[in-house]
């Protein structure tokens, strides 16, 4: 049961940006997306976190239209989906998980081509492609063929294309899976900058800190459903506490302090070489020794979705 | 970059959008055309050098057995009947091997579909590309039967509609093969099991009629025998009432590849 949480400061009174209420996606007899209900308040950058296979991508594929849900109801930007997709579309920027770039056309072409499918008035067109190029820190490579590019620049292409007709609403699926720790800051400060410029962000995520870094309020979806919901911080104390108390030791001896916290029904869970026990500041004196940490979002994941990632 | 102002967005909800916007088509036309603009050179080469070869082959070789074919003379029946050979290949080949390598392999068409293009305005706009091509393309057999004694006339002109239209269905034919194709490998099956016999019973290089009964009515299904009918008649300025129904079945063929194409590709573009 997905858990409302104080979304904090948020205004309220706008209509969200994106709203889905029971939304089911089969494929087969998979269930991908399973009864969902989801508000993203606009001006937010907003974090689906999940493991995956939780069904972040088929979710941001519905809200373009390029999925389409066996029930339930999606609204975008106050259009109704599927109906009025187009028109949500011309207004929202999307950045998919996998490179779907022309290798074949160089920067400026492709950017050129996105800026006409965007309806961009021929006038601003070519300014709105130096200002793309300028985004993604690409103008000394406006004229170089994708194929040619490194990853990072092609993932910063990537963004800058969905970019190009300055949109109000922005999709990001994984924008930094894969890329290295450098190319992942410059994406974060972009993506940041969008957000301070009151551009409403759906970013999915299973990288912890990227959302724990950037998002105002995070959504948990696990096994196509949103599990818990809140800013960060609160989805922190809410599932995992204000401390974790790590055991280091041999297996035995983490195997016998996991007997002792099942035995007290203090919730733990192996974190690499350490046994972490949540809620460590609820232990009193019986707490076996350990290092006390605070709690972070990770701990609140794994909480929340019984799920350990890297 | 600054947020966007509230204008462009009420003027866009102010404007009925149509199930075929032009600015859609446009775009997804403008990505075919850059595209062009790096292969042209290639393309034309082909195109002008096929005929030339099929006009040497048969019209050397052939011509020198078969001075007339009815009252047309060789080069005037082969330069006319290798236009339907050119049309064929620059549109039925374009349509399965670059709808199949956008979609499956390059990710091309997931990519437009989140921008606002649907799915009809994507295929439309590619098979109208592929179309315009295959008319002009259409037009290099004649240039080069010129070259090898074929009398220029204006109804050459009506050629390039003629190799439009006929393109359009051969397009769509493509694309919808490439919907319900497994694998690229499957579409030599397609090449050799229908693209091929279709060109040659379509009286490109020989008479319909010198060809046994049966296959001479499966003929009279074959869009090409119509499509070779009509160049004749328009370049040889002998165009009559009958064309029309050549004209019709073009035509008809067209809408249907087309939106089968569309009906297909749907189906698989949109989970
Ligand atoms: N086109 C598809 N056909 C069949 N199964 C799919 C398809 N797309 C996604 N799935 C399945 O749906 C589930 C959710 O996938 P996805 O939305 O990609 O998850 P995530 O993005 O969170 O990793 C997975 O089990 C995946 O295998
Ligand atoms: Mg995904």
């Amino acid at each position: 049961m997905a858990q409302q949480l104080d979304p904090g400061t948020h205004e309220r009174a706008q209509p969200p940006a994106i709203s889905l209420r029971n939304v089911v996606k089969r494929f087969g007899s998979i269930v991908a997306v399973d009864g969902l209900n989801l508000a993203v308040p606009a001006g937010v950058c907003f974090g689906l976190l999940g493991p995956n296979g939780a069904g972040k991508s088929t979710t941001m594929r519905m809200l373009t239209a390029q999925a389409l849900a066996d029930s339930g109801e999606i609204e975008v930007l106050g259009y109704e989906l599927p109906r009025e997709s187009k028109r949500a579309r011309m207004e929202m920027g999307v950045v998919p998980q996998l490179d779907n770039l022309d290798v074949e056309l160089t920067c400026r072409q492709i950017l050129t081509v996105f800026a006409r499918l965007y309806r961009v008035p021929g006038g601003e067109r070519a300014d709105a492609v130096r200002r793309a190029l300028e985004l993604a820190n690409l103008g000394p490579r406006a004229d170089t063929i994708v194929r040619e590019l490194s990853g990072g620049m092609r993932r910063r292409l990537l963004v800058a294309r969905g970019l190009i007709h300055r949109p109000r609403l922005v999709l990001l699926d994984e924008p930094t899976v894969g890329l290295d720790p450098q190319v992942r800051q410059e994406l974060w400060t972009l993506i940041d900058g969008l957000r301070s410029e009151g551009v409403t962000v759906l970013m999915s995520t299973h990288y912890i800190e990227e959302a724990e870094r950037l998002a105002d309020v995070v959504a948990v979806m696990s096994q196509g459903k949103i599990v818990a919901e809140g800013a960060p911080a609160e989805l922190v104390r809410a599932y995992a506490g204000e401390q974790v108390l790590e055991i280091y030791g041999p297996p035995e001896q983490l195997a016998a302090a996991s007997d002792t916290a099942a035995r007290h029904g203090w919730q733990s869970r192996r974190s690499g070489p350490a046994l972490a026990i949540m809620r460590a500041e609820t232990l009193d004196g019986d707490a076996p020794e350990g290092v006390r940490r605070p709690a972070n979002l990770e701990d609140a994941f794994v909480a929340l979705t019984g799920e350990e990632i890297e | 970059m600054s947020v966007q102002a509230d204008a462009p967005v009420a003027r866009a909800r102010a404007r009925p959008l149509r199930r075929l916007e032009p600015a859609a088509l446009a775009g997804v036309m403008s990505r075919d055309v850059v595209i062009f603009g790096r292969y042209w050179k290639a393309t034309t080469f082909s195109s002008i050098v096929q005929p030339t070869i099929y006009l040497l082959a048969f019209g050397l070789g052939f011509g020198t057995l078969v001075s007339h074919i009815g009252h047309l003379k060789y080069v005037e029946y082969v330069a006319t009947g290798v236009v339907a050979t050119a049309v064929l290949f620059s549109s039925a080949f374009p349509g399965m091997f670059n709808t199949f390598v956008r979609w499956q392999f390059q990710r091309t068409y997931d990519a437009m579909l989140a921008a606002p293009v649907d799915v009809e305005e994507l295929i439309t706009a590619e098979i109208l590309w592929i179309s315009l091509r295959a008319g002009v393309y259409g037009l290099a057999p004649l240039l080069v039967g010129i070259a090898f004694g074929l009398d220029p006339d204006p109804g050459m002109l009506l050629v390039a509609f003629i190799g439009f239209l006929t393109g359009f269905g051969f397009a769509s034919f493509g694309v919808l093969i490439a919907a319900v194709a497994k694998t690229i490998d499957n579409f030599n099956y397609v090449t050799s099991a229908v693209l091929t016999p279709l060109f040659l019973v379509a009286g490109t290089f020989f008479p319909v009629s010198a060809l046994p009964a049966g296959v001479r009515t499966v003929a009279q299904f074959n869009p090409l025998y119509h499509c070779v009918q009509l160049v004749r008649d328009a370049s040889l300025g002998s165009l009559q009432l009958s064309d029309l129904g050549h004209a019709a079945v073009l035509l008809a063929f067209a809408v249907l590849m087309w939106r089968l194409a569309i009906w297909q590709l749907s189906k698989r573009l949109i989970d």
